[in-house]
């Protein structure tokens, strides 16, 4: 192998798979990246070859859940298989809320990361998964502080704020964003003495209200989801904070998939230049039609599941 | 580069400008390490950022994404003749890669930037839940373990005759190398908070600008 062998050196101690820090690590790895929902391997190759940093496997896009609506599971495993053996970034796949054995069968397939997703049927309308059960890392969408740092709480090793996936409307991911962001600036602000009520108010363990209060800042990384369709939505949001871009039905539901994903990636690195934003929005053809949130009657809105 | 000086970095003169290219991945975590060290950093997406720079980080992230990005903003040719001119850089993980001159399992038409006589293997350890910690012994930094976080991280599976192979793990693959002015690790010091590589760069950094062979400022 190497031929000059200077120095050379051995583990001690410590091995470990499934660590907190490990969990949290591959999340922060995909910062300033764009993960994109697929449902064959074909569109996964798309989407590696535009610049994904990792893309979410499921069976329908949310789009396609919502216009033909039933119950929404987890993907067939085959399906999930053929996705994991046809592109070399992290895999990611979607469980129901609450559905610990769906975890149990992505964590058996390999994916690098599961969705505890409000875009599925929920499982269980009272518990979250155990997420520290798992030695495969869980990201979970929250609509405020509240709900991330539950989620965080029960393991998530990234949070997604929920937006209304399937619309192509990013004004709920802008709200959800907006409003997490907000919560922690508001924490920052308070005396020690005040973040006991403070961590009442948001349902939430007091060290770990106080840890955000002190850092000013989720301690897991924070991806906006849920409506995003464009480069210039994929733009704003980093603008708003966040950490990198889920893109669901926004890229495969649009005219011409490989070169939106492309732009968007482009988009989300440039976030701050209008100058690339401009240029990458040229030219890429229909946008996914998208409904508009206000439209959608209260039971159809994705985002009010989770709690 | 061997037997680098005593770290006092930047002891004279302004601060070193250090450089994380910040197209994906943690950049945060290797801002936040070499500020702790005393270090000013610049987010590297445009040739134009790699002026004036005394190192460069190449963080950890999704090395197809940050190749793909760097060739369509025009960063991959003058970031590969500051590699040349000798500009001190350090890769983790993603960056090891981007470092390799040689890749097995790269996607279709990836490359990387060169420098180091190494061939790097992707994702080597296996998927996420593969992903692990570790206490590495590295003489080069002292007694005092590294605490090594691996995630889907790649390993040197060849290094050349002129590379200077740093650490091992205990079945005896490749997991820290230096060459010249570059460092790489399969591991992320950002992530654990180990400094030492970072202060080693800073190091590297202090000499090249004392020798006056630092980029134009």
């Amino acid at each position: 192998m190497d031929s000059t062998g200077t120095t050379a050196s051995t583990p001690t101690t410590g091995t470990g798979t499934g660590t907190g820090t490990v969990k949290r690590g591959l999340a922060d790895m995909m910062k300033g990246g764009v993960i994109m929902d697929v449902v064959t391997a074909e569109q996964a190759k798309i989407a590696e070859d535009a610049g994904a940093v990792a893309v979410m496997a499921l069976e329908r896009v949310p789009a396609d859940i919502r216009a033909q609506g039933g119950v929404s599971r987890m993907s067939d495993p085959d399906m999930i298989d053929s996705i994991i053996s046809s592109v070399s970034i992290p895999v990611m796949a979607k469980a129901r809320i609450g559905h610990f054995v769906e975890a149990q069968v992505l964590q058996e397939l390999g994916v690098d990361y599961v969705d505890e997703s409000e875009v599925l049927s929920p499982a269980d309308y009272l518990h979250h998964i155990d997420k520290h059960r798992f030695t495969v890392p869980f990201v979970c969408g929250a609509t405020n502080l509240g709900e991330a740092l539950r989620r965080i709480t029960e393991g998530a090793a990234m949070i997604r704020s929920k937006g209304e996936a399937g619309t192509g409307d990013v004004s709920e991911a802008t709200k959800h964003i907006r409003t997490i962001n907000a919560q922690i600036r508001e924490l920052s602000a308070k005396s020690e003495d005040e973040l006991y009520l403070a961590a009442k108010d948001l349902q939430a363990p007091y060290e770990l209200v106080k840890e955000v209060a002190e850092n000013g800042e989720l301690p897991v990384v924070l991806f906006v989801a849920g409506g995003v369709a464009t480069p210039a939505d994929a733009a704003m949001m980093m603008q708003l904070g966040a950490d990198g871009v889920f893109v669901g039905s926004g890229i495969f539901k649009s005219g011409n998939p490989a070169e939106r994903a492309a732009a968007i990636v482009r988009a989300t690195t440039f976030y701050d230049d209008p100058s690339v934003i401009a240029e990458v929005s040229r030219g890429l053809g229909e946008a996914m039609v998208g409904i508009n949130v206000a439209d959608l009657p209260a039971p159809h809105r994705l985002a009010e599941r989770g709690w | 580069m061997t037997g680098a000086p005593a770290p006092s970095t930047a002891a004279e003169g302004p601060a070193l400008r250090i450089g994380v290219l910040a197209l994906q991945g943690d950049v945060r975590e290797h801002e936040r390490a070499l500020a702790t060290l005393g270090a000013t950093t610049v987010r590297v997406r445009r040739p134009a950022d790699l002026f004036g720079l005394d190192a460069l980080v190449l963080p950890g992230g999704e090395s197809s994404v940050i190749d793909k990005l760097s060739r369509a903003f025009g960063l991959r040719e003058p970031l590969r003749a500051a590699i040349v001119a000798g500009l001190p850089v350090y890769g983790t993980c993603a960056g090891m890669i981007l470092l390799a001159e040689r890749l097995e399992d790269a996607i279709a038409g990836q490359q990387t930037f060169g420098g180091l006589d190494i061939t790097v293997r992707r994702n080597a350890f296996g998927r996420q839940q593969e992903s692990f910690e570790a206490m590495l012994l590295l003489p080069a930094l002292g007694d005092e373990p590294v605490a090594a976080t691996f995630i889907r991280a790649p390993e040197v599976v060849l290094a050349g005759p002129d590379v200077e192979v740093l650490a091992r793990l205990e079945d005896g693959r490749i997991v820290a190398v230096r060459q010249g002015n570059l460092l790489a690790t399969a591991f992320h010091p950002e992530v654990s908070g180990e400094r030492r590589f970072h202060r080693l760069l800073l190091e590297s950094a202090a000499v090249r600008r004392a020798d006056g062979t630092a980029g134009t400022s």
